[in-house]
């Protein structure tokens, strides 16, 4: 790579990016306002545009290709997930011999070989392994992941990146756009976050639906669904018995055997059909249907808007793209609305606040509340509170020396933990990477006489 | 979903490979896939993304023809070239760097253009499952039509210009019994239930029972029981139909939920259930119009010694229909969840399940002795395949194409258009805009605006070419300027991720083709990326 800037000089001027060239140096009707068609934007993109790809999987393989064959050359790629026979079936990147290696490095050395002068940087760990520092060197980031607490993660990271003035008027440079794409079977979506702009991924939280959970007393007493046995053994007959002295491995089959055969029992026993080792794998892993046409269509889509953003050629998608192909091929566009009262993107200054019915309310319950309403939907929830200057920790299940000595707290109510109407806790959360304050409101006995 | 999936633990390595998919479109279209060949016209950057999708989904052969020899651009918007292989034969690297991404794939080139291809070798086509070309000339296009609409082969044409797509199949007929509708309304027959039902129903006193038995009952049998009393109270023979009617039955239904001391209604997730379900679930015994389209087709009507599996089945469905199913298609078999314990809800759904196959039985019967008066052979149609199209045979669904060659020969589609492009907002814009640039490519051998300096005078050009087009037509005038200025910068050049967009969108169309799964379009697509809207229309 010593030659690096040589080679690139001689790339943008060769026969090869030509196609890109027509749509990058020629002016059009129906070019953005600010467009200026020239060279200089090609060179733009192949010196010193740097995009950071997160995931690596069906989408990312995708977005690699489309965006080193946009004639973006800065890539970065971070994924955490290592090859799994599963993936060949779309996450074209990889080989059977690439199995158990890491997804980054392998689809970051294939796009190097493939498109010389291209420079993918793979990092093989987790999103949350980087700090702003890191994240802030990009000019966008797209993301293809499979997870909303990781999409909610990089979102939340890219607003605390954003910078605001005295008067309270966001600094556009620090706008890092967030191009989103998502697939299941043959649905997908795309869409275009700005920051602090436009509607963010915590805006719309109901736009990802949580995960179907049926409920315990349907799995314990009236199963009716083969899905309903398997969890059965999964949830209650697996932690009961311990067969394996281990919690249950999705990838191994001894043990995707053992609850094949104890859910294939206890359907025989009820008189459900259905039990399959297909669905028992499904239903134990988790598994969502995936093909490779979705996600070449989706990735498409996000690179495209990558080319946009970053060249100005044309106006951004605005915001949301819906794709479907099980009857004809459909799409709908449509704006996700800025949610004023978001959590994740609201600026800092400006308090949030948390409506509470009372503070005889445990802990427990609190922490419940945040991970069930649709506006937190946290996953593990650590709290602390400022009381007279001290900050004390009130709950914290992550790091397991403190769960320990904050278990107790869980059975107390808030009242007897000193929190009351107005009190501001501190939240930290898988979700995001920043701690969020939120003041409690508790109505107090003569505001509640009063209504 | 499918007979054939594994029922034991041993998986095998392709099982697990096509796992993700293999939920989709099961066993057997996998097993469809993998019997297919598909040839790809011209392996530019679309045709080589087109073909990735359906290799990597593991297509069983793929043949490419293309006659050309790898650019410079070439390498720029097709990711299987690398910048190694310039001056070697396109197809052929094409194939090769295709092939790495799944072993299980077989693949060749035909280093040899189509136009001497149809002159040397006017047979080769015709053993194909699906035919896929890109970049075609309008002669070349109409020449291929009229081979494959004769051949009975699909087509599919497609076209990847600056932010521009489009793709058009070609399909004499299409037939579809899996078409997996997302949001389709149980098939329960609550307003004309099946002998055993309505025995199993009746032997039901909601009244009698106690608060866990009542709580625990199906809503099946909640919203029988208070339909009938509805029917009895408004002396109808139907039950409620408009919107008056349903809200009047919900209040029934709330009226029958267990109450506390102090009158306080208990909570009972299955009568809430089965008053959401008025909305749904009830009257919907009626066949489809759609379904009866199918059922009424000369196809269907008029069997001959040549006829279809789907069309013989369809026949049987009718007669089946017409005699023992008094009006109604055969049960589709399946209970949705609901609340209720095991035992009422495994009781319900065994009958449902047991109707089912009475039913297909009978159709089973029908098509046997169809099949010996067409002198067809008896194993023709399995039987679970019958039972399969029963299953499905409220969504079955029928697409006749029409020929790429007659829309570019006969003129009679002028109206369509012009209504279409009557509207400020249309991609149909983009159809005439690529019509405009096929023939400007007859003409001039070249793309508009392939060199900077001819932008301007090729503007020119390309709106005298529409101007023709519209008039053979029938059309007046057309005004859309800036479309052809935008449609000429793009100096015949390919974007990538365009290409990738259209590219896994008619791969998928590919799938459902060979599988018969899943509706394909009908019949032309088009992307416009740059508002990132797409439009389906039909010619």
């Amino acid at each position: 790579m010593s030659n690096s800037s040589s080679s690139q000089g001689h790339d943008s001027s060769s026969h090869r990016w030509n196609h890109l060239k027509k749509v990058l140096e020629r002016p059009g009707p129906f070019c953005h306002p600010e467009f200026e068609c020239s060279p200089e934007t090609l060179n733009f993109l192949m010196s010193s545009c740097k995009i950071l790809v997160v995931g690596a999987g069906g989408l990312g393989c995708e977005l690699l290709k489309n965006l080193a064959m946009m004639g973006f050359k800065h890539i970065h790629v971070i994924d955490m997930d290592t090859i799994d026979l599963s993936n060949l079936n779309r996450q074209f990147l990889f080989r059977q011999k690439d199995i158990g290696s890491s997804k980054a490095e392998v689809a970051a050395k294939f796009i190097n070989a493939r498109v010389p002068g291209c420079n993918v940087v793979p990092h093989f760990c987790k999103i949350q392994d980087f700090d702003s520092d890191f994240y802030r060197q990009f000019h966008i980031v797209v993301c293809g992941l499979d997870s909303i607490i990781a999409r909610r993660w990089i979102n939340g990271m890219l607003v605390s990146l954003l910078s605001y003035d005295d008067n309270e008027e966001l600094d556009p440079s620090s706008i890092i756009p967030m191009i989103d794409g998502g697939t299941e079977g043959f649905k997908g979506s795309a869409r275009v976050i700005l920051p602090g702009m436009s509607a963010c991924v915590d805006c719309t939280l109901d736009l990802y639906p949580p995960q179907v959970v049926y409920p315990l007393c349907t799995i314990a007493s009236t199963p009716r669904l083969p899905e309903h046995c398997i969890e059965y053994v999964k949830v209650i007959q697996w932690p009961k018995e311990n067969p394996f002295d281990a919690s249950i491995d999705g990838d191994d089959p001894t043990h995707l055997n053992w609850i094949f055969e104890k859910a294939s029992e206890r359907a025989t026993q009820y008189g459900i059909l259905g039990v399959t080792y297909r669905l028992v794998q499904g239903v134990v892993k988790n598994i969502i249907p995936a093909v490779a046409s979705t996600n070449a269509v989706v990735a498409a889509a996000c690179a495209t808007e990558v080319f946009k953003m970053a060249t100005s050629c044309c106006k951004p998608l605005n915001n949301f793209m819906i794709f479907n192909d099980i009857d004809g091929i459909y799409t709908y566009l449509y704006e996700a609305e800025k949610n004023e009262n978001c959590l994740a993107c609201k600026p800092s200054s400006i308090p949030k606040y948390l409506k509470l019915t009372s503070n005889e309310m445990k802990l427990q319950e609190l922490i419940q509340l945040l991970m069930d309403s649709p506006t937190f939907r946290m996953k593990n929830p650590g709290l602390a509170v400022n009381i007279e200057g001290k900050n004390r920790t009130l709950y914290m299940s992550t790091v397991p020396s403190i769960e320990v000595k904050t278990r107790e707290n869980l059975k107390k109510k808030l009242s007897e933990l000193d929190i009351h109407d107005g009190t501001k806790i501190m939240i930290a959360d898988a979700t995001t990477p920043n701690t969020i304050e939120i003041v409690l409101s508790i109505p107090t006995f003569m505001e509640m006489s009063n209504e | 979903m499918s007979s054939l999936s594994p029922k034991s633990p041993d998986q095998s390595e392709k099982s697990k490979k096509y796992d993700r998919q293999l939920r989709l479109w099961g066993d057997h279209g996998q097993a469809a896939l993998e019997y297919a060949h598909v040839c790809l016209i011209n392996a530019t950057g679309l045709g080589s993304e087109i073909l990735k999708s359906l290799v990597l989904a593991g297509v069983g052969a793929f043949t490419i023809v293309d006659g050309e020899k790898i650019s410079d651009e070439d390498v720029g918007v097709n990711f299987f070239l690398d910048p190694d292989s310039i001056g070697q034969p396109r197809g052929e690297i094409t194939t090769q760097l295709l092939l790495e991404l799944n072993p299980d794939v077989r693949g060749d080139a035909i280093d040899e253009s189509l136009d001497k291809l149809l002159t040397n070798n006017p047979d080769f086509f015709n053993n194909f499952s699906v035919i896929v070309a890109t970049r075609l000339s309008e002669k070349e296009i109409i020449t291929l039509s009229k081979k494959l609409w004769e051949a009975d082969i699909p087509l599919i044409v497609c076209q990847s210009i600056g932010f521009i797509g489009s793709g058009r199949l070609q399909v004499q007929e299409h037939t579809v019994v899996e078409s997996h509708p997302e949001n389709q309304n149980p098939d329960l027959r609550l307003d004309c239930p099946f002998p055993s039902l309505k025995e199993y129903f009746d032997q039901i006193d909601l009244e009698a029972m106690e608060f866990k038995d009542h709580a625990h009952t199906p809503f099946v049998v909640i919203l029988y029981k208070y339909l009938e009393k509805w029917k009895k109270l408004h002396n109808s023979s139907k039950g409620p139909s408009n919107f008056k009617e349903k809200a009047s039955l919900r209040e029934l239904i709330k009226s029958g939920i267990h109450r506390d001391e102090q009158g306080n209604p208990l909570a009972e997730e299955n009568f809430e259930e089965a008053i959401r379900a008025v909305n749904y679930a009830i009257s919907t015994s009626e066949i489809p119009q759609s379904i009866k389209d199918i059922l009424n087709d000369g196809s269907c009507i008029n069997l001959t010694g040549k006829s279809k599996p789907f069309w013989i089945i369809a026949k049987a469905i009718k007669d089946f229909v017409e005699n023992e199913g008094n009006g109604y298609l055969p049960l589709r078999g399946t209970l949705p969840d609901m609340t209720a314990d095991t035992a009422k809800y495994v009781a319900i759904q065994q009958l449902y399940r047991d109707q089912a196959a009475k039913d297909a039985e009978i159709v089973f019967r029908r098509v046997q002795q169809l099949l010996r008066q067409l002198n067809q052979p008896d194993d023709t149609i399995t039987e679970n395949e019958v039972r399969q199209f029963c299953k499905h045979a409220s969504s079955i669904s029928v697409i006749r194409g029409s020929s790429i060659a007659d829309e570019y020969t006969f003129r009679n589609i002028s109206q369509k258009i012009v209504t279409d492009l009557e509207s400020p907002h249309n991609l149909m814009v983009y159809y005439v805009m690529l019509r405009g640039l096929d023939r400007f490519y007859s003409e001039y051998n070249t793309y508009p605006g392939v060199y900077n300096d001819q932008v301007e005078p090729d503007i020119v050009k390309m709106k005298a070419c529409i101007s023709r087009l519209i008039s053979e037509w029938g059309c007046s005038s057309f005004s859309k300027d800036d479309f052809v200025h935008e449609i000429c910068r793009y100096g015949g050049a390919e974007l990538h991720s365009v290409s990738a967009f259209l590219g896994g969108a008619v791969s998928h169309e590919i799938i459902k083709l060979i599988t018969k799964q899943y509706k394909p379009i009908n019949n032309t697509f088009i992307y416009d990326a740059i508002s990132a809207e797409t439009a389906t229309f039909t010619f």
